[in-house]
């Protein structure tokens, strides 16, 4: 008998890898699926609002319409991602059960449990979850998360917090590849996470699955920024069809995270995109409508 | 030799590990001119749908084609497969037409049926090549002068040769197991004869038994 494995967390992470170098984005039909798919999106994230939405309504915001995430999942032949709430899994379950590809763990959505995230090793669909710094992410990783993104802050289209999450992780990283030995265990207790994940992430010199960049990411510019800041790929959440032309937008931020190291292109896709999304400083914002902040 | 990896999408980093820790130090391939002085080229696993358009807008595809032409050294893994092939079951991604073979995508499903399995490829010698399967596509028409290096069973070949062009539905690049790398720079150094391995449709074409254990 030949010994056929699924769901391990080598086929799950492996996804991940697939995806690398390419923009995984939001959308809220199959419509703008298709447009995702034609403008080379390596995935989309199937959700009933876009984050700048559920930002501008309020209220509690959960999984999406099931019937909604499967006409998307009919629609395109990529990957199809999807969102739960914080620790809510059973929605990660009816998701599961649905065949999605992937599920994001999201601060987007309203958290349903303040202490405790989804124990996601014991599921065969493979989770991302957002990070502020070094510490969320490895304590996610240790949950079985396969990939891990910033949080930046969602629907604002300002990027400025990707970018300290981003900073943030990349720091902690550096700072790993001369800590010496004797140190480590105090590291670990400092960052809330094993000691075990803490040396990996050392021996690697980078995060132990692929991380791409989220939260704010509304332009070609601000993709290649965070690809350049070391991010393996970018999900643009409202800022493709918040935007004046979506299509095309969505086409050069493609472009923008394959050639994020050539402004000569760079200059060249960001010409003539139309309106970008309004957008809202993340500093006017009152601390109590952070997405970022709602999970540890 | 110089040994190039398409770096417009997927996990080319992956595959540029592999190559560095076999003594060879490949660049990253973005733009057509950077293809000129290459040995052999790679394409990673990615999003095929991706690499396709990437390829048209940056006109990679006459290069690419020329390399083959040319004699030079490609393999594809997954998404690079999809592109070698001549012809996919669906319109669209439009692959390169490289290989005379013919490739069904998702052909186990979603992502919850991506799996992993010992394969017996023969080129590689007697232990079992680990096998990493992701929303992959399998080989559905075998052209003539393509040989079959390894199956899943008889109907469903996942990796094949014509000459000098390699292609894998699975990813040796995500494991520990160099072998099907070093296959591969022995073919670009122009050591890698034609295999003497089974045609598609042959009984010994799967892994140990065949009894057409793909994924459940």
């Amino acid at each position: 008998m030949v010994e056929v494995l699924t769901g391990t967390f080598t086929v799950k992470a492996g996804q991940a890898q697939m995806l690398k170098g390419g923009v995984i984005m939001d959308v809220v039909n199959a419509e703008q699926a298709k447009i995702a798919a034609e403008a080379g999106a390596v995935a989309v994230m199937a959700l009933e609002r876009v984050p700048a939405d559920i930002r501008a309504d309020g209220g509690v915001a959960r999984m999406s319409d099931p019937s909604m995430i499967c006409e998307i999942m009919d629609a395109v032949s990529i990957p199809v991602m999807a969102k739960v709430r914080i620790g809510h899994f059973v929605e990660a379950q009816i998701l599961e059960s649905l065949g999605v590809d992937y599920i994001d763990e999201s601060e987007v959505l309203t958290p349903a449990d303040e202490l405790h995230h989804i124990w996601k090793q014991d599921f065969k669909v493979p989770f991302v979850c957002g990070c502020r710094n070094l510490g969320e992410a490895l304590r996610r990783i240790s949950e079985g998360a396969a990939m891990i993104r910033t949080k930046g802050e969602a629907g604002t289209g300002d990027v400025v917090e990707a970018v300290r999450h981003m900073r943030s992780v990349q720091d902690s990283i550096r700072k790993l590849q001369t800590m010496p030995d004797d140190e480590m265990v105090v590291e670990a207790r400092d960052l809330q996470v094993s000691l075990d994940l803490l040396t990996k992430t050392r021996e690697m010199g980078r995060m132990p699955v692929v991380n791409f960049a989220a939260g704010g990411v509304a332009t070609p510019a601000d993709a290649a920024l965070m690809m350049q800041l070391g991010a393996d790929g970018v999900f643009v959440g409202s800022g493709v069809f918040k935007s004046g032309d979506p299509a095309r937008r969505a086409y050069a931020i493609v472009q923008a995270v394959t050639h994020y190291n050539d402004p000569k292109i760079l200059a060249e896709v960001s010409k003539g995109l139309g309106e970008a999304m309004v957008g809202i400083s993340v500093k006017s914002l009152p601390d109590e409508e952070l997405l970022a902040a709602r999970s540890r | 030799m110089e040994v190039g990896v398409l770096a417009i999408q997927g996990d080319f980093a992956e595959h540029i590990a592999v190559l560095g820790k076999l003594g060879v130090k490949a660049r990253e391939i973005r733009l057509p001119e950077q293809m000129a002085s290459l040995d052999a080229l790679i394409i990673p696993g990615g999003e095929s749908t991706t690499l396709s358009r990437l390829m048209t807008i940056y006109n990679l595809r006459e290069p690419l084609q020329k390399m083959a032409a040319e004699g030079r050294a490609i393999w594809g893994t997954c998404a690079g497969m999809i592109m070698l092939s001549r012809e996919i079951t669906e319109q669209d991604p439009i692959p390169l037409g490289i290989m005379d073979i013919g490739v069904q995508r998702n052909a186990f499903g979603r992502q919850v049926d991506s799996f992993e399995q010992a394969l017996n490829v023969t080129i590689l010698g007697p232990d079992l090549f680990h096998a990493i399967f992701i929303r992959a596509p399998v080989i559905i028409r075998v052209g003539e002068g393509v040989d079959v290096l390894a199956a899943l069973d008889a109907k469903r070949p996942v990796a094949v040769q014509q000459g000098r062009l390699l292609a894998t539905s699975f990813h040796p690049e995500l494991t520990d197991d160099y072998r099907f790398h070093s296959y591969f720079l022995e073919l670009a150094r122009g050591n890698g004869s034609s295999p003497n391995v089974q045609k598609a449709g042959s009984e010994s074409g799967s892994s140990s038994d065949s009894s057409g254990n793909g994924p459940r």
